[in-house]
């Protein structure tokens, strides 16, 4: 039962980073355009993202209470520690929120737009970089829960060179993602072309920033190296993830959007396989002592079992309407 | 303002805020239901205009009521760890089903709002249907883990160790059943006084006079029933909590020496100090009526709770008193309404009967923000109703007034922007749909 739970939490976290992300990324994209094209940008992402951004963000809150149902030890350690990053990213999800669907609702098209599209730009960017420098903290091992002082323990446990470069390897990735998905969802070739050259401008930021966040992890001695290729399967998984990344710039090149997103998902899939596989089952390091396993700090196994059953009874209802939602909503049908 | 008291400010403004939005979540999806049934049925426009105004309306509630639940399940680690270290496996359950059934609001939320003439016109119509059952069941499950609080179950307290935890058992816990139905009759009150409220001022105004009696009168209808059955509910948790929590009856009633034949404490000012309270109407027995069903039975006062253990007596009294009256006179209202429905159809369209729509507007919202002042409130200086206290369950981290004013000014903000856009919704009405 506990590895059922634990499924369905890497599973959530894994979409809530390809769906969350691709619509954070959206208003990533947007954020880096210029401010002629930001009109035109704007159009065909909230035609692509509006019916299912509400449902995009559902992942966080099934991770989060399968966190708090099933690890409380994990969910109340991250809150404590890291209450800083988590009230900003909180923040930055009610502005996100909020100025998304005000934008579209507001009867009256004003100057307020203008101030919608500003909180939507900047939150977008703002909340995946605390997600990422979350996550980063999280398995860097830079929370001290043996910190006396009120900078260890609520400050330096989250900002850390390292979390940071996270951060921002989050960002771009989020970016990356959303360029193509819209690519498939654009009609006009003008528009094509515009993502297709935001989707390499994103890739090639994506590396760079991996690049920090390893130059980092060098400087600082964080065992990355060690987590991504000390075992074969990790090892393995990042070596298909760059080999991919060949294919798809060919993939750019000819414009195939349903491969293009395949391959896309694959990369971001594989590396947090690559990650996670080497720190199983432990989910939070922490600095000068045991990290916390998700095998270890479970709670009851009436709690596991009941959380299993209703996890696996709550998919059978999500999982064909989230598809059939998605299905009715992607491009092909609209005609 | 020291940190424990912010902790605790910040917990319920985000409630307090949250509960609107949930409350209009909950129950516009249904009178949506009803317009576009009745747009189905008999092909008047205006039923279909009807139906799409407010689901523009809805639109901008639910983004709000989705993030401010968003925000909900962090602070409830973010402020209270301890407890939710122990509290999370035993109540967690009605969260995990609750995961289930916002996904399935959010998908069929999609389907509906972007929907139009896409699909099927009764598929369309079912998936408004599904948004409005999934939010009450999404309700209905969070009471039951707040009536957990009120009444724990489901575990073993054995020196301070929660052995023998069963998530279902907790789940329906003694209090889950009272306190649900008395939530889904409030949000059937407040969102159906407020809506008709807003349209009964329209027609006032002489704006669109068609389209908003249409809207007024399908809004009336739930607000007049449930104003009618919820005096009952509330008797029923009444009677509820005098069984399981005497000390926040008390406290409720401001009764604080324990007596037969007890009288009920109409307004006054209670006095902590002195256990007294100044300027109250009483009627004798009548409590001991009210919360065990005899006039002379015995009702716990304050006087038998240790100091420690008692919650504030002012707040909870006024906040009571505030909510029983609001819904005595939503009560008076829903009856006259009935009447003049079955006996003076032509006072329907009586100035003063408008009016008295439009004074109505906050009655509702204000009854629920009193309700849950009195249950949460009075459940203090209990988070676990009997087993850890409050104080002990907040969060170490110093500097908690911060997050406390942060917080306050995005409700602000957001409170404010988002009676702008209903004002505007409003406005528009004329240009977007009604040609009348
Ligand atoms: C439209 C809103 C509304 C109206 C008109 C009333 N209530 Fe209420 N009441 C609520 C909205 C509410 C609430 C906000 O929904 C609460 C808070 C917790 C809960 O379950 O319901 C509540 C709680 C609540 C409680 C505490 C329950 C608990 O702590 O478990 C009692 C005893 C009553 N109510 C009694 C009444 C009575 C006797 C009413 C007579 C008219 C009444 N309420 C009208
Ligand atoms: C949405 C309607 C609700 C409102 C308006 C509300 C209101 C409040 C208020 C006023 C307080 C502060 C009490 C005090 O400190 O004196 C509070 C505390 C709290 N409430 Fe609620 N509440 C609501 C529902 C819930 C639900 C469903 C839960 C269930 C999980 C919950 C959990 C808590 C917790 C954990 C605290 C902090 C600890 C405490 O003060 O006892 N509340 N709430
Ligand atoms: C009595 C109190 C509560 C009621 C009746 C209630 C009800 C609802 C409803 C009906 C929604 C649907 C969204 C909407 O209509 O705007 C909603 C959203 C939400 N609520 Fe609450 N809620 C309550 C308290 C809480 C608490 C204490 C939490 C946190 C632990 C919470 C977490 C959430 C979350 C995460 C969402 C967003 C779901 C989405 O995206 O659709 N709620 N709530």
């Amino acid at each position: 039962m506990i590895y059922i739970v634990m499924a369905y939490l890497w599973a959530s976290v894994l979409l809530y980073i390809l769906m969350g992300g691709a619509d954070f990324g959206a208003g990533i994209l947007e954020f880096f355009s210029t401010r002629k094209s930001q009109e035109r940008t704007r159009t065909v992402m909230y035609r692509a993202i509006g019916p299912i951004w509400e449902a995009n963000h559902m992942w966080l809150i099934i991770a989060i209470v399968i966190l708090f149902v099933g690890f409380p030890v994990i969910y109340t350690t991250m809150s404590v520690y890291l209450h800083i990053p988590l009230t900003i990213m909180l923040l930055g999800i009610i502005a996100r929120g909020t100025a998304f669907t005000f934008r579209n609702y507001d009867a009256v098209k004003d100057q307020l737009q203008v101030v919608y599209s500003k909180t939507f730009m900047y939150s977008s960017v703002i909340t995946p970089l605390f997600l990422g420098i979350i996550a980063g903290s999280a398995v860097s091992g830079s929370i001290n829960p043996k910190a006396t002082h009120f900078a260890d323990a609520y400050i330096f446990s989250w900002l850390t060179p390292f979390s940071l470069a996270v951060g921002i390897f989050t960002v771009t990735i989020c970016g990356f993602l959303a360029a193509i998905f819209i690519i498939g969802e654009t009609k006009s070739e003008t528009d094509k072309t515009r993502f297709v050259k935001k989707s390499k401008h994103m890739s090639i930021a994506a590396l760079l920033a991996a690049a920090l966040v390893f130059a980092i992890a060098f400087l600082e001695d964080i065992p990355l190296t060690h987590w991504l290729f000390g075992n074969a399967v990790s090892v393995a998984c990042v070596a298909l993830a760059v080999a991919s990344l060949i294919w798809m710039w060919v993939s750019l090149f000819t414009k195939q959007t349903k491969l293009l997103r395949v391959i896309a998902g694959a990369q971001v899939t594989l590396l947090l396989v690559a990650i996670t596989y080497e720190h199983y089952p432990v989910l939070i390091n922490l600095k000068d002592s045991e990290g916390l396993s998700l095998l270890d700090n479970y709670g009851s196994p009436k709690t596991i079992q009941s959380l299993a059953v209703a996890l696996i009874a709550g998919s059978i209802f999500i999982l064909p309407s989230l598809f059939y939602l998605l299905y009715s909503f992607s491009n092909k049908r609209e005609a | 303002m020291d940190d424990f008291i912010a902790a605790r400010a910040q917990m319920a403004l985000s409630l307090g805020f949250h509960i609107i939005f949930a409350c209009i979540g909950m129950m516009m999806p249904f009178f949506m239901a009803v317009a576009h049934y009745k747009w189905l049925k008999t092909g008047d426009i205006t039923y279909k205009n009807v139906t799409k105004a407010w689901s523009r309306g809805v639109a901008i509630f639910f983004a709000t009521g989705a993030v401010s639940g968003t925000v909900l399940s962090f602070e409830l680690g973010l402020l209270w760890p301890e407890f939710m270290k122990h509290a999370g496996p035993i109540f967690g359950m009605p969260f995990s089903l609750e995961g289930t059934a916002f996904f399935i609001e959010a998908i069929a939320l999609g389907f509906y709002l972007y929907g139009w003439n896409r699909f099927n016109k009764w598929f369309h119509w079912i998936t408004g249907v599904v948004v409005g059952v999934s939010g009450l069941a999404s309700g209905i499950l969070v009471v039951a883990a707040n009536a957990w609080m009120n009444s724990p179950a489901g575990f073993d307290f054995v020196n301070g160790q929660y052995l023998n935890i069963n998530p279902i058992t907790a789940m329906f816990n003694d209090a889950w059943l009272s306190q649900a139905i008395h939530m889904i009759l409030a949000t059937t009150v407040a969102t159906g006084f407020a809506v008709a409220g807003v349209h009964a001022l329209m027609i006032l105004k002489g704006k669109n006079i068609i389209f908003h009696t249409k809207a007024f009168q399908i809004a009336a209808l739930f607000a007049v029933i449930g104003a009618i059955l919820q005096p009952f509910s509330g008797d029923f948790s009444a009677k509820d909590i005098a069984k399981r929590q005497p000390a926040k009856l008390a406290a409720m009633e401001a009764h604080f020496k324990t007596e037969e034949r007890a009288a009920l404490i109409i307004g006054g000012i209670p006095d902590e100090e002195k256990e007294t309270v100044r300027y109250a109407v009483k009627i004798p027995g009548a409590l001991s009526f009210l919360a065990h069903g005899d006039f002379n039975k015995e009702v716990t006062g304050l006087d038998a709770i240790a100091k420690k253990d008692r919650p504030p007596v002012a707040i909870v009294h006024y906040a009571f008193q505030v909510m029983v009256m609001l819904g005595v006179l939503m009560l008076l209202i829903a009856l006259l309404y009935l009447f003049i429905l079955w006996r003076k159809k032509s006072w329907l369209d009586k100035r003063w009967l408008l009016k008295l729509f439009v004074a109505a507007i906050p009655a509702g919202f204000i009854a629920v923000e009193a309700g849950w002042t009195v249950t949460e409130v009075g459940r203090q200086p209990w988070i676990i109703h009997g087993i850890m206290r409050t104080a002990d369950a907040v969060t170490p981290m110093p500097g908690i007034v911060y997050s406390f004013y942060i917080f306050t000014g995005v409700y602000v903000s957001l409170s404010v922007i988002v009676i702008l856009l209903l004002y505007r919704q409003v406005k528009m009405v004329g240009k977007l749909y009604d040609k009348s």
